[in-house]
């Protein structure tokens, strides 16, 4: 029996830059979903050594990110799971459920503005941010990593459609810049 | 006629652009209408009912009569202003609502028939025969009377829409506008400065005056230089703010590309949604016509715009101009001519005692009357007390005053209130939270006041933020005001064809608001409809006031009294193409892909949607012709050797905590917590309601946590109605939901090869019982084989991080085709799951009960379960409900889904209706016509023959009702 040869969701889609955006697709893996259960929170926080994020915010430490994602749930990202949470949170895997793309550069907040119906601003959104919002008509978590930086995720059976989207936000952008 | 040295236009380069096949020359900065009356131009469309020979009446986007379709790579665009579109290399324009062309109009014979034509006309005359309105009268109407045409093409242009945010949108960059944004950018908020115009400057830019020293259109470039260089200002030219909403949200239409040749890739229009947190309403007034007989022919316009033809983009529309007016400002429009050396036939001021100390003639107390030339005006008569006279004059200026811009404070609901003061409607205060109208959108209409509201208004908005307001730096400038003495209409003569226009978009005169109120229709809201006025592309800019004027007038009461029609948004027409951005076509929804989408598209499989997933139809073979061929084969071939199916679209919750099993007992009808680790149930899930939701399996994985699959199309409404339950029944209880539906492959494989298949592919024998679920391994890839059957045969689904999907699949088949066997597809799933009886939602559509579909017997009677109450209500079960059963033809005969059942010989009617069909199929395995429908009492009626007729498709078929479980009704294989 050979082993399967994994695929990521955008596999073949080469960085495109317009408009002043590179738009790639990353790697964020592994994905973990954490949900403590009632009254763990503070158990949770010790046994990840991270803080819980507030709402709209993620923390980060040693490579790892904690994201909010929810009503009590977290993604855990980039790091394997830390003994010491069996018990006292729901953990799933969710490394494949999701395609990352990251938007990197000074266009990035006018593309995003064609595509999220948020306040993408880096006042409004600023590093260490997380949105749980509408990416057209998909659902997606973004985080603000960088101040023209922010990585997203979509559902992966839909990463075609999301790169589509981002692309065509991108190429009417630098239509308009050759305009003036 | 150009003037030499006037305008802001670049007279370096000269455009050539068509219109209604003719070469005609303009200039950057040009509209076509401003261009077309440099080269001479003046009549420019026809009307709407009586077809007259119309000429441009305004400068702006408020246009009623210059309506011109744009052409371009065989498209067409209607009813565009001629005073908005810009002038560009190769522009192609026509003219509307003319046959065959615009100087010789057929349908100009309206115009001799206008006493017939009336207001209500059409109600009144094709009332009879009732079966000619639609066939013969409403066509002929459509033709005759209308506007402009579409190709008949898709758009397929490109649009955008975008959402922006900021501490203060500005709408409007003129005099108020630009002191506002100016304000509130120096205080340090974020502004957007909105302006509808290819230049920002508003009405500064037709004007000849001073600020500060300076000429008002050289102040304005220096401000908006200034604007453009602060990072916290966005300034949106060419963007017309159409809409207020709640919360602070205004909707906004930005011409992207119109004002250039289309370019690749080059949005037409961005229709935004910008969010801000205060607003300054700075659009300024609109100048109003008055009504007299024959007000509307070529040459004459509005005072205002006659001054920003001349000093914006130099040019005049003749070369003997009148005016007539109720203000003074009309006077600053003959100044301005006269300095350009344009001769003035006559300034007519209504007013008695107006000043006539002018250099060009002055008739004071006096009103214009009457006109005459039919392409184009060359005359006008004068009425003074009893005296009546002629000037001659081949444009005519009017002004009758100017209207507040107050529709977007009106699109809350709020209500504009009368000023007698200026006659005119300004904004009631607070009508939309946050918004504050200022300089002449709120009737303040000198350049010096102006400014000073724009600062105050700007200073209002950014303290409520928290800034802290600059000393206003307030340049000085004229400080002039109108002085308008209401003047609505002028009695014409009597005369079948007398008339005046109010409305010259939708060609309704002063006759015809008489008319109505004559006849009953004395609200304005009912005048408006009687007569449609106010109901053109134009939405009345051009007539409201003057028409509620008049009716008020004929009705015997006051202005307020009689009050305003309703504004709604949008401002200006909004293109839905603009609307509905990137959502054509595919960009309907978003598409989502199986990782087997390419090993089963290089299987030449057509994809067909099922929700928003792409799912593989079936997979042809050489030689076969029709997709049921394919069908057969697959359905033979997974009951006689191993089918392999892509089945990762069932929704797939991971349910942990210690209450999980509680959380299921509730949710489903049947019981869960007995459940052993390591096997898997199938459920049965209610609404609130008691009417099924969905069914599925659910795999103990371990004590406290449960993996739930439902059916693709109910995916996310479990998830949701799971989310709702345990946030609405379940405070406390230790249950977690998560979907992982993404996150894992999963195939079918079914047929009585299947566990041979996995065997080998797995390396180890495989021995599950049926309903057990089990971890394994492949290579280094962990996974789950679940022992479960849609199909009926011995069936396996195999689960692995979506990842690996792909590879699985191509894996799988080689070793299916190996066997024999192979993929099967939705048509063949189906087939399989109809002859087994299963049901879908096809069956399950929401309106059937557990006890429909012979599922009572799993509401647990032990335990509660959402909907179960419910479920229980009188008339929900029993022999009066439809329920399933089993459908095959008597001989011949096609069984069709959407037929409805009948008893034999019972005619088929509503009365007579005793059930439907939900879903069909041609069984290859019993050779013959499957279905499942719902049929009254049905349970207790297996063995009968009934009638099922297809009124659609023109099926009358007798069938026999049976069990819905055609094909191995013990289960023998399955369980295997």
């Amino acid at each position: 029996m050979a082993d399967l040869i994994a695929k990521s969701a955008l596999a073949g889609h080469a960085p495109l830059t317009l408009a002043g955006v590179t738009l790639s697709e990353i790697a964020l893996d592994p994905i973990t979903s954490i949900a403590p259960f009632s009254g763990q929170d503070a158990a949770v926080a010790k046994a990840l050594g991270l803080v819980l994020p507030a709402p709209n915010r993620f923390a980060e430490a040693k490579g790892a990110r904690l994201v909010w994602t929810g009503r009590g749930q977290y993604f855990l990202i980039g790091s394997p799971t830390p003994k010491g949470l069996a018990g006292i949170a729901a953990l799933t895997d969710q490394s494949d459920g999701w395609a990352a793309l990251r938007l990197d550069g000074p266009g990035t907040e006018a593309a995003l503005a064609r595509i999220v119906p948020v306040d993408i601003r880096l006042a409004a959104f600023p590093e260490g941010a997380a949105l749980r919002t509408a990416f057209n008509h998909m659902n997606a978590v973004l985080m603000r990593t960088g101040a023209q930086t922010v990585d997203i995720l979509v559902f992966r059976s839909m990463a075609r459609t999301a790169w589509h989207e981002v692309e065509a936000a991108m190429t009417a952008l630098a239509a308009r810049q050759r305009l003036t | 006629m150009r003037i030499p040295g006037k305008g802001l236009i670049d007279r370096t380069k000269a455009l050539t652009f068509r219109f209604d096949g003719s070469e005609y020359s303009g200039h950057p900065g040009d509209t076509v209408a401003s261009a077309l009356m440099a080269n001479g131009v003046k009549l420019v469309g026809r009307s709407f009912k009586y077809h007259r020979p119309r000429g441009v009446l305004t400068a702006g986007s408020e246009e009623p009569n210059a309506l011109i379709e744009v052409l371009e790579d065989g498209q067409q665009t209607p009813n565009v202003r001629a005073t908005v579109q810009e002038v560009y290399e190769g522009l192609a324009v026509q003219s509307q609502n003319r046959a065959p062309s615009l100087k010789f109009d057929l349908l100009a014979v309206n115009d001799l028939a206008a006493p017939f034509f009336g207001a209500g006309f059409y109600y009144k005359t094709f009332m009879w025969p009732r079966a000619f309105w639609e066939r013969l009268y409403e066509p002929a109407i459509r033709r005759a009377a209308g506007l402009g045409r579409l190709s008949g093409r898709h758009d397929e242009a490109t649009y955008e829409k975008a959402w922006a945010y900021c501490d203060l949108l500005v709408i409007g960059a003129g005099p108020t506008g630009l002191m506002a944004a100016l304000t509130a950018a120096r205080a340090g908020a974020d502004v957007i400065l909105a302006d509808e115009g290819a230049r920002m400057g508003g009405a500064l830019l037709s004007d000849m005056g001073q600020i500060g020293g300076q000429g008002s259109a050289d102040w304005a470039a220096s401000v908006l230089t200034e604007l453009a260089s602060m990072p916290n200002v966005r300034l949106m030219t060419r963007t017309t703010v159409t809409g207020a909403y709640d919360d602070g949200t205004y909707g906004a239409l930005e011409r992207v590309g119109l004002h250039v040749a289309p370019k690749a890739d080059l949005p037409r229009e961005c229709f935004w949604r910008i969010v801000t947190k205060r607003a300054v309403l700075a659009a300024g007034a609109l100048e109003r016509p008055i009504a007299f007989q024959n007000n509307d022919r070529p040459g004459i316009m509005l005072a205002s715009a006659l001054r920003t033809y001349l000093n914006r983009y130099g040019v005049v529309p003749g070369q003997r101009i009148a005016l007539f007016a109720n203000n003074d400002s009309a006077r600053t429009t003959a100044r301005d001519l006269h300095a350009a050396g344009v001769r003035i036939a006559a300034l007519i001021d209504s007013r008695e005692g107006a000043s006539t100390d002018e250099p060009f003639p002055v008739h004071a107390g006096a009103v214009v009357s009457d006109t005459a030339g039919r392409h184009g005006l060359t005359s006008v008569t004068v009425r003074q007390g009893s005296r009546e006279f002629k000037v001659e004059a081949d444009a005519l200026g009017l002004s009758g005053g100017w209207n507040p811009t107050v529709h977007l404070t009106c699109h809350l609901n709020g209500r504009p209130v009368w000023d007698d003061a200026i006659a005119a409607f300004v904004p009631a205060e607070n009508a939309v939270p946050g918004l504050i109208a200022a300089g002449s959108a709120k009737g303040t209409f000198s350049t010096a006041a102006c400014l000073a509201e724009g600062a105050a208004a700007a200073a209002v908005a950014i303290e409520a933020l928290g800034l802290k307001a600059p000393i206003a730096d307030i340049p000085a400038a004229a400080d002039e005001n109108p002085a308008t003495e209401a003047l609505w209409h002028i009695p014409t003569k009597p005369g079948l064809w007398n008339r005046a226009w109010l409305d010259f978009a939708n060609d309704v005169t002063t006759k015809d608001v008489k008319l109505s109120a004559q006849e009953g229709f004395r609200s304005v809201e009912h005048m408006k409809r009687y007569t449609t006025q106010g109901m053109a592309p134009d939405q009345g800019k051009n007539s409201n006031v003057a028409a509620l004027a008049l009716l008020a007038d004929v009705t015997g009461r006051a202005i307020p009294e009689t009050g305003t029609t309703t504004f709604r948004p949008p401002f200006t027409p909004v293109s839905i193409a603009a609307m509905g951005a990137g959502g054509r076509a595919a960009g309907f929804a978003p598409q989502r892909f199986l990782t087997s989408d390419q090993a089963s598209r290089d299987r030449g499989a057509p994809m067909i949607e099922a929700g928003l997933w792409y799912r593989p139809s079936y997979f042809p073979k050489p030689g076969e012709t029709t997709w049921k061929e394919a069908c057969d084969r697959e359905v033979n071939m997974v009951r006689s050797t191993v089918g392999v199916a892509d089945v990762s679209t069932l929704g797939k919750i991971d349910i942990q905590g210690k209450d999980a099993a509680r959380f299921l007992d509730l949710v489903y009808t049947n019981t869960f917590s007995t459940l052993p680790v390591g096997r898997t149930r199938y459920g049965l899930m209610l609404r609130e309601d008691g009417m099924v939701l969905d069914d599925g399996t659910s795999a103990r994985l371990a004590e406290d946590r449960f993996l739930m699959t439902t059916t693709t199309a109910a995916a996310g409404l479990v998830m949701r109605h799971l989310d709702f339950v345990q946030q609405a029944f379940c405070a406390g209880w230790d249950v977690r939901t998560i979907s992982v539906t993404e996150s894992w492959a999963q195939f079918a494989v079914a047929g009585p090869l299947a566990r041979q298949l996995l065997s080998s592919y797995l390396g180890t024998e495989i021995d599950l019982p049926f309903m057990g679920v089990a971890p394994v391994r492949i290579g280094n890839v962990q996974g789950r084989l679940f022992r479960i059957s849609f199909s009926g045969e011995e069936g396996y689904e195999i689960a692995v991080p979506t990842r690996y999907g792909e590879a699985l699949f191509r894996d799988l088949l080689a070793r299916a085709e190996l066997l024999g066997g192979g993929p099967y597809g939705m048509e063949a799933l189906n087939v399989l799951r109809i002859e087994k009886g299963f049901i879908t939602h096809a069956e399950i559509h929401g309106r059937v009960t557990a006890f429909d579909i012979g599922m009572e017997k799993m509401v647990s009677g032990k335990k509660d379960c959402i909907g179960k109450g419910a479920s229980q209500r009188p008339g929900l079960s029993g022999p009066e409900r439809e329920q399933m059963v089993g459908l095959t033809p008597v001989g011949e005969g096609v069984l069709t889904s959407g037929a409805h059942l009948y008893a034999k010989g019972a005619e088929a009617t509503r009365v007579n209706d005793q059930g439907y069909v939900t879903s069909v199929g041609w069984s290859p395995t019993l050779n013959r016509w499957l279905g499942l429908g719902f049929l009254k009492n049905g349970r207790a009626r297996h063995g009968e023959v009934i009638r099922m007729v297809d009124g659609l498709r023109g099926h009358d078929v007798l069938c026999t009702v049976s069990d819905p479980v055609f094909h191995d009704k013990e289960g023998a294989k399955l369980r295997g």
